[in-house]
């Protein structure tokens, strides 16, 4: 039987796919400004941050009242605490995609252009498939596809090691200035801990599916 | 009667004291009950709940020595325990509905049109209207639309709930008392009876009195907490469940009372 309040279980899982939109978007496009030293861009990715950080208290304050008011049993249960935790996920990927941004704004500020020595837009490329699909799996109760993504973070993983290799040569020989390098190496960290974030995702997509 | 804005209270209780012989059972209640809304009134068994939700159709005057001490009672800005009000009147105006569902031992189509036929209606077609339509207010109609001659005792116990709640429809009540419709139900019933509640309010004021304190979170818009013959907080449900303001009220809620 629908009851009337399963409304509101659903208005929970339509606001967690808004902020996964909004923190994708956010992502991509603090990394398209990076890539194409455009600031305008990189100002439209720190407007977002507002409004997801908005989003996950929306989404903690309708979870707390969905589990005093509502009595919530089973997979219902499992949907309001993947919404809590896969909020923050995605409130947190928001963060980095804000410190993306700023670190970008930072460089271009310096010199009008960034110097890219290394695989910002093969790591972004990944990590924001990931996010994507940690998405696509939660609206589409794809398990398979959940199951799918935590794998992929390794290759994410593997890129970050390489440039910060790059990066701390480059400037050790002067070949990059420290403060590009190491707001660089930020950066590359921060699309890292994005696709930690799908993969943390994938698997409370894995929990809410299957209760394991 | 002048029409009213979603929120005008419907019922007025003012500084109410009541007392059932020398025992008192109400002190000094103040509160309004909105319109078409659902109102929960919960706290301890001997809170005096009950008795408030009697007070509103004057079910207490049927016990001896049941009395109001001081203080007063509007229902749609008339003093009811004022001269010259009809009890039976009053009555229509305010359904109830109980614990223990209490059908009529005749048809389900005779518990329904009862309440008509003692009024002189004698028209079969407006009769066979009003009980459709009592039927499906109360979400029964698709269940016992082929019954409608069979004994009100042979449905479930739960259908029987719901029969109750039509047969109160048809009189075409404003308010609704609920003294713990659900608490002899099992849980499909349950929800049903709570569904039923949560489509009535388009149309009606609701009070009810229950002891499931989930139930009271899930139906109501606002929840009174007694204890003692006092009312301690009422507010909207929201808060009273999420973050009342009177500990008493807290620790009821979270089961530590006692």
């Amino acid at each position: 039987m629908k009851r009337y309040f399963h409304n509101e279980l659903s208005d929970i899982r339509t606001k967690l796919i808004l902020i996964g939109e909004k923190s994708i978007e956010a992502g991509q496009l603090a990394v398209k400004g990076f890539l194409e030293n455009d600031l305008d861009i990189i100002e439209l990715a720190l407007s977002l941050d507002d409004q997801i950080d908005d989003l996950e208290v929306e989404i903690d304050r309708a979870a707390v009242r969905y589990t005093t008011l509502r009595s919530p049993m089973s997979a219902d249960v499992r949907l309001i605490f993947v919404a809590i935790k896969a909020s923050h996920d995605l409130e947190r990927a928001g963060d980095e995609a804000h410190s993306i941004a700023k670190k970008t704004r930072n460089i271009l500020n310096r010199y009008g252009n960034i110097e890219n020595p290394v695989h910002i837009e093969k790591m972004a490329l990944l990590a924001f498939d990931m996010m994507r699909d940690a998405i696509t799996c939660f609206v589409e109760e794809d398990i398979e596809l959940a199951q799918s993504i935590p794998p992929r973070d390794k290759e994410v993983d593997n890129l970050n090691k390489e440039n910060f290799k790059t990066l701390s040569d480059r400037a050790t020989t002067d070949l990059i200035d420290t403060p590009t390098a190491i707001e660089t190496i930020l950066i590359s960290k921060s699309i890292e801990r994005i696709a930690d974030h799908s993969k943390n995702l994938a698997q409370e997509v894995v929990y809410l599916l299957t209760g394991k | 009667m002048t029409p009213k804005t979603a929120h005008h209270p419907i019922i007025q209780v003012r500084d109410l004291d009541f007392a059932y012989g020398d025992t008192k059972a109400l002190s000094n209640i103040s509160m309004d009950i909105e319109e078409k809304k659902v109102t929960a009134l919960i706290g301890p068994s001997g809170c005096g709940k009950t008795t408030l939700l009697r007070c509103f159709n004057r079910m207490n005057d049927l016990i001896d020595n049941a009395r109001i001490l001081k203080g007063h009672i509007k229902v749609s800005n008339v003093d009811i325990y004022g001269e010259n009000i009809d009890e039976i009147e009053l009555r229509k105006y305010i359904g109830m509905v109980f614990q223990k569902s209490n059908p009529f031992p005749k048809t389900i189509y005779e518990n329904i049109a009862y309440g008509l036929r003692i009024q002189g209606v004698r028209k079969k077609t407006l009769l066979d209207e009003v009980v459709e339509e009592c039927l499906r207010g109360a979400a029964l109609w698709n269940e016992v639309k082929d019954r409608l001659s069979e004994s009100a005792l042979s449905i479930s116990g739960g259908q029987q709930q719901r029969l109750c709640i039509a047969r109160a429809l048809a009189v075409k009540p404003k308010i609704l008392l609920m003294d713990e419709p659900c608490s002899a139900l099992d849980p499909i019933a349950t929800a049903k009876v709570e569904e039923l509640i949560h489509q009535l309010k388009k149309d009606y004021t609701i009070v009810i009195v229950t002891h499931n304190m989930q139930q009271a979170a899930r139906v109501s818009d606002k929840t009174a907490f007694f204890y003692v013959g006092e009312l301690i907080e009422y507010s909207k449900t929201d808060d009273i469940f999420m973050n009342p303001s009177d500990p008493q009220t807290e620790a009821y809620v979270s089961g530590r009372f006692g």
